[in-house]
């Protein structure tokens, strides 16, 4: 059997599961499709909401991020688990008390406008289309490579799939499916992790092996030790220490996290269970399972970066390992031979006068046209020739994109075949159940907020669900579309905006709202005009007009500028609405209400 | 959030999440960011990682879940003693 027929075999095996659930556990009313009736445990919505949290981008790359970049890699790492204890114990609890079944639905009613409403709604939208695309693109690619199809026909197929369990399912369908898709990717990532552990370090656990003594070189020491006098050797920074400032790690892990309590489709999920007392323990399940994946991921970075190095690192092409080659077939390693030695050279920033360690330019390797001759395809130790330009600065020969962390794993540790084929099914699972979640809150913000609270709000139960399967198919039209057709350098910026917009705009609009009887709707609306604008302004003139570092605010990057658009939406709305006059009596009672914990009885949609 | 609270159950809430958010701002932003440097040269190291290190990339998120739990935990408690107990 081969590793195609395996793969085939696993993620068919998933698919069938995956179908089956959502057919079964249909949605029949709009209560169904928007909430899943309200009457999920909090333990099967923890699963849930985690592999609806956590995208392919975070499945396949994110180990990646954090071999390349050690320390400063835990800003990720902390920023999206730590949002999770802001958005428990600020949020979820009181906005699930609120009743209502999506986040535009609070910000209209609490701040009594049908502008906050709108503001709402256009964040919700922007976010939500910013994080879907990724997810198709990444669905694109997977199906490419293990059908041998085009990227096209695997978002077209991917795509499909989402459409016909999201669509047709709503929330109750999705929401059973990913906690099928949660388990998928839980094995799919833990069990390489093990095995490598065991190999490198003799442990079981890879946490517990990431901070004991590699073994594998016969002598015992200790791994990081180890980890970081290789990257000194090479000429990179030290992987405990990292480069970033200590103002930009904290900006950009409070922007994170911020960000995180304030997206969306996030908080809706917290609005499946019965009562606010589930809503509490379903939160705990979430960030565990959320948690059984983060921990893992530092052990796998640490692991691969030692892996790949001792493997690869002034190895002679010829006898390099088998999977180099698979992977420079792909297009996800490239080697190009600076010295003409036949051996691969890897060496960081420091090695290079300039102080840059890239192999060649531009951000990706292009190939030569197919029918170019063999002599254009192939050098002469048989390695896949580029065709971009040498970058002769610095005599660094390797180079590999950030998903071959956890693609290449199994490979570089031996693993066998059924492990490989169980990672291409999780990172199915992890895209697919992160694109039906953000799906169905582009449709509800559309059909519900947009279509029945602000165009035609004589809409009946029936037509706001036929709305919304409708919206659905457009937005994931839309979704495909920029998945075939990606605005390449634009998408990884855009996660940028999506975080810096929910932690200058809905993060402070829906703190306050809990939490002040004051704030009234000049101050909120006027707080997240000035947060956004100003967030929305600085991404912009840095990411896509002509900004230079040198100009950053306190040398704040616009990864973490969303931190300051928080501090700004907060100053303003409590100084105009220090100003004017204070909410009317029933808002007041409204906001005195969600406090109290009990009779919060089934989300409804009214 | 400059109201006063006036109600019992509403003001031992706030105190419970202020608590809380102190623990969540010093493990992550204290011990990851802040201090990481004094930290990873004068504590103890865990196993053989630097202290400031672990926490940033492991010990932070450990926390996290564990003030989760201590949360809902304390929360329910609180519900019922001010009678606000639902069944599940």
């Amino acid at each position: 059997m081969t590793q195609d027929h395996l793969n085939f075999i696993f993620i068919g095996i998933s698919f069938a599961v995956y179908i089956g659930i959502a057919i079964k556990s249909r949605a029949g009313s709009t209560k169904e499709y928007y909430t899943a009736g309200g009457g999920v445990s909090p333990l099967a919505n923890g699963m849930a909401t985690a592999a609806d949290w956590m995208s392919a981008a975070t499945f396949i790359s994110m180990a990646g991020t954090v071999a390349l970049s050690g320390y400063d890699a835990s800003r990720f790492l902390m920023g999206w688990t730590g949002g999770f204890v802001l958005l428990t114990i600020l949020m979820v609890p009181y906005l699930r008390k609120f009743n209502k079944a999506t986040v535009p639905d609070f910000v209209g009613d609490r701040y009594y406008s049908k502008l906050a409403r709108g503001v709402a709604v256009g964040c919700a939208i922007f976010i939500c289309m910013t994080y879907i695309m990724g997810q198709m693109r990444g669905v694109g690619v997977v199906f490419s490579q293990l059908f041998g199809i085009s990227i096209t026909s695997g978002v077209i197929i991917g795509g499909a799939i989402v459409f016909f369990y999201a669509g047709l399912g709503g929330m109750k369908g999705i929401t059973y499916t990913q906690v099928a898709q949660y388990c998928v990717m839980a094995f799919a990532y833990t069990i390489p992790a093990i095995f490598i552990a065991m190999a490198m370090t003799g442990n079981v656990l890879p946490q517990i092996g990431l901070i004991s003594h590699y073994t594998a070189g016969g002598e015992a020491v200790p791994f990081l030790e180890k980890l970081n006098n290789i990257n000194t050797e090479l000429g990179f920074a030290e992987y405990t220490s990292g480069k970033l400032s200590t103002i930009n790690m904290f900006c950009i892990t409070a922007a994170l996290m911020c960000g995180t309590a304030g997206l969306p489709h996030v908080i809706v999920r917290f609005f499946t269970v019965k009562n606010v007392s589930a809503v509490r323990k379903s939160a705990c399940w979430t960030l565990l399972f959320i948690a059984v994946i983060y921990l893992t991921a530092p052990a796998i970075g640490a692991f691969a970066r030692v892996n790949l190095i001792e493997k690869l690192h002034d190895t002679s092409y010829q006898e390099a390992p088998y999977w180099l080659q698979e992977f420079e077939e792909t297009g996800q390693m490239a080697w190009i031979d600076k010295n003409d030695d036949g051996k691969i050279q890897y060496y960081g920033p420091a090695k290079s006068a300039a102080g840059t360690h890239a192999v060649f330019q531009g951000k990706k390797p292009s190939y030569p046209i197919l029918e170019a001759t063999d002599g254009q395809l192939f050098g002469k130790h048989g390695q896949r020739l580029l065709a971009n330009k040498v970058d002769t600065s610095n005599p660094n020969e390797l180079w590999f994109g950030n998903d071959i962390m956890v693609m290449a794993n199994p490979h570089m540790a031996g693993l066998p075949m059924w492990v490989i084929a169980l990672l291409m099914a999780g990172c199915i699972a992890a895209a697919l159940s992160t694109a039906a979640g953000l799906l169905l809150v582009l449709s509800t913000s559309i059909s519900h907020d947009l279509m029945k609270k602000i165009l035609k709000p004589d809409l009946s139960d029936k037509d706001e669900v036929r709305y919304a399967r409708v919206a659905s198919f457009l937005a994931l039209a839309v979704a495909v579309y920029f998945g075939i057709n990606p605005p390449s350098q634009f998408i990884a910026k855009t996660v940028a905006f999506a975080f810096g917009l929910a932690a200058s705009s809905f993060f402070p609009a829906l703190l306050m709202g809990i939490f002040s009887k004051r704030m009234n709707r000049e101050g909120a609306i006027a707080g997240m005009l000035c947060g956004i604008l100003f967030t929305f302004g600085y991404i912009t003139y840095f990411q896509f007009l002509d900004g230079t570092p040198d100009q950053y605010l306190l040398g704040i990057t616009p990864e973490g500028i969303g931190f300051v658009g928080m501090l700004i939406n907060f100053a303003v709305a409590f100084l105009v609405s220090a100003f004017t006059p204070a909410p009317p009596q029933e808002v007041q009672e409204m906001v005195e209400n969600i406090h109290i914990p009990s009779g919060s009885g089934e989300a409804s949609h009214h | 959030m400059k109201d006063a609270p006036s109600h019992p159950h509403r003001r031992a809430c706030l105190r419970l999440v202020l608590g809380l958010l102190a623990v969540w701002f010093s493990v992550s932003f204290g011990c990851g960011i802040l201090f990481r440097e004094w930290l990873d040269a004068n504590a103890p190291q865990i196993g053989s990682a630097p202290f400031g290190f672990w926490m940033a990339q492991q010990g932070a998120i450990i926390c996290f879940v564990i003030l989760l739990v201590v949360y809902a935990f304390l929360m329910n408690r609180l519900d019922a003693k001010h009678g606000y107990t639902e069944d599940n």
